[in-house]
């Protein structure tokens, strides 16, 4: 796939976050820097689909998967961030 | 440029009754209940929707984007599941709408003539048909206990249709595949959104290509492919998971040593020796694991739903589907009384040794209460379900006894 094809498809990814509305994570310190990398590549369901049963760990293994094997352009600094909120509104019930 | 469709319908409760194909929502969809098993994690059975995709009528919504839609339990009622019901599966959300005029088959590598393709050139080699299972490696991941991350399907992840194509061995003769060669690399015209994502590319054991039963498929159920279930051509590989079925076909690779990409050498993968599979991909086997190839032996009880109340004084109709990798469906057990006893249930008509195989059993309940019912399916080479899973770390090949309570009242 070419490269403009690739740009247009991270801009519709952004517009289409419009039509994936109907989910809503649940309210949380960094839920926006979540949204912000997680909608880039899917739909935020992913989330809520793998819950709640992941320590931060697993939660962890997930992110790394996403970042090193995936290729999600996700800030290092982001990375604790999106745990924190993954553990503490998606995690296994401690 | 089309990707996914947006116009998605969503059955609210009393919700509209027409798809997008201007199809009605059959009787059980209205009003949009969706009953979905205790076991899935609770954030699955939350986040899952009866919604429809364009050309489809409402399915389980998994997840949006890519989209993953599962067909619902009741659609298993017919051996062959429609084609706006069949599952939809994507790994990644670059899915192109591709034209039939313009779509391409690339058939390179290791070839002696490298072919490129038309529909119409496709469809000029002896075309076949034959009754398959397409079942997602996944189904029923959504069950396991403890849970593991991934699509959480409960028991839609899979159809069974006709398919109608060319065999993929007339292909590779006429292209002529050179002494050496060991895999088909296989791709599709969906891609991922990042140019870092690794793109969803499979290869395939060349003498598993060359068998006389794997196809180039451009019809599905006599109707040209829907779009979500990859037209205008897909591979069609009976008895393995639905991994191996590349979508919107686009190029075959024909290649000299083990392809090592992602979808191949970390995704999809078993644990070797935990599963009892005769055909195993030994180019891409280590010593710890191994591509998941054949399908597992399954049935799934369709007759009745869980919970659900049946008054005393009728015959309860037990029916449902069977399948394997093609072996053949020797054998449905049934049990009313929760496992303690057995009776074979009767097989229905036989479409094929990899097509979903009906079976049914008609018993009077005695008395009112609680009813535990179970079947467990056996193929011709002796192969049978488990009553305890057998753990692997994606949620592969779910194959415990399907069990259904019911009330006598």
């Amino acid at each position: 796939m070419n490269k403009t094809l690739c740009a247009l498809l991270v801009c519709w990814s952004a517009l289409a976050l419009a039509d994936e509305s109907a989910v809503k994570l649940r309210p949380g310190n960094n839920q926006d820097v979540v949204a912000r990398n997680c909608a880039v590549c899917h739909s935020l369901d992913y989330i809520q689909m793998n819950s709640r049963f992941l320590d931060r760990k697993g939660w962890e293994a997930t992110v790394t998967k996403m970042v090193k094997v995936m290729g999600a352009p996700i800030k290092e600094e982001d990375v604790p961030l999106i745990l924190d909120y993954l553990d503490q509104q998606y995690g296994k019930p401690k | 440029m089309g990707i996914n469709r947006r116009d998605f319908l969503r059955v609210g409760s009393g919700g509209l009754l027409l798809a997008g194909g201007g199809l009605l929502v059959p009787a059980w969809a209205k009003g949009a209940q969706l009953l979905q098993p205790a076991a899935l994690p609770d954030g699955a059975r939350e986040s899952a929707l009866l919604e429809a995709l364009p050309g489809k009528v409402p399915l389980i919504k998994r997840s949006y984007r890519p989209p993953n839609y599962e067909t619902p339990p009741e659609y298993f009622r017919e051996v062959f599941t429609p084609n706006k019901a069949f599952f939809v599966r994507y790994h990644l959300a670059n899915i192109p709408e591709v034209e039939a005029r313009s779509w391409q088959l690339r058939i390179g590598g290791e070839v002696e003539s490298p072919l490129v393709l038309t529909l119409d050139e496709l469809r000029r080699f002896e075309t076949v048909e034959l009754a398959a299972v397409c079942q997602c490696s996944g189904n029923r991941r959504g069950l396991f206990q403890p849970h593991v991350p991934g699509v959480e399907w409960s028991y839609g992840a899979m159809g069974n249709a006709r398919w109608r194509g060319v065999r993929l061995r007339d292909v590779l003769n006429k292209a002529g595949v050179k002494k050496g060669a060991l895999e088909l690399v296989l791709d599709g015209a969906d891609g991922p959104v990042l140019e870092k994502t690794p793109d969803f590319v499979k290869s395939l054991p060349l003498w598993k290509g060359l068998d006389e039963n794997t196809l180039i498929a451009f019809e599905m159920n006599g109707e040209p492919l829907p779009h979500w279930n990859g037209f205008p051509a897909r591979l069609i590989v009976p008895g393995w998971t639905a991994t191996y079925w590349v979508k919107h076909l686009s190029s075959i690779n024909v290649v000299s040593a083990p392809f090592d990409g992602f979808w191949m050498k970390s995704a999809y993968r078993v644990p070797v020796g935990k599963f009892p599979v005769v055909e195993r991909f030994l180019s891409q086997e280590t010593a710890a694991n191994t591509p998941i190839t054949e399908m597992v032996v399954n049935s799934l009880i369709t007759s009745v739903r869980e919970g659900e109340r049946l008054p005393l004084g009728k015959p309860l109709e037990l029916a449902g589907i069977a399948w394997d990798a093609g072996y053949g469906i020797r054998q449905v057990e049934v049990s009313t009384d929760g496992g303690q006893s057995w009776r074979n249930a009767e097989l229905g008509t036989d479409h094929g040794r990899f097509s979903f195989r009906p079976w049914h059993y008609r018993f009077q309940p005695r008395h009112k209460g609680r009813y535990t019912l179970l079947a467990k399916a056996t193929n011709r080479i002796g192969q049978t379900q488990t009553f305890e899973l057998i753990a692997n770390p994606a949620g592969y090949h779910h194959n415990l006894v399907h069990q259904v309570a019911v009330d006598i009242v």
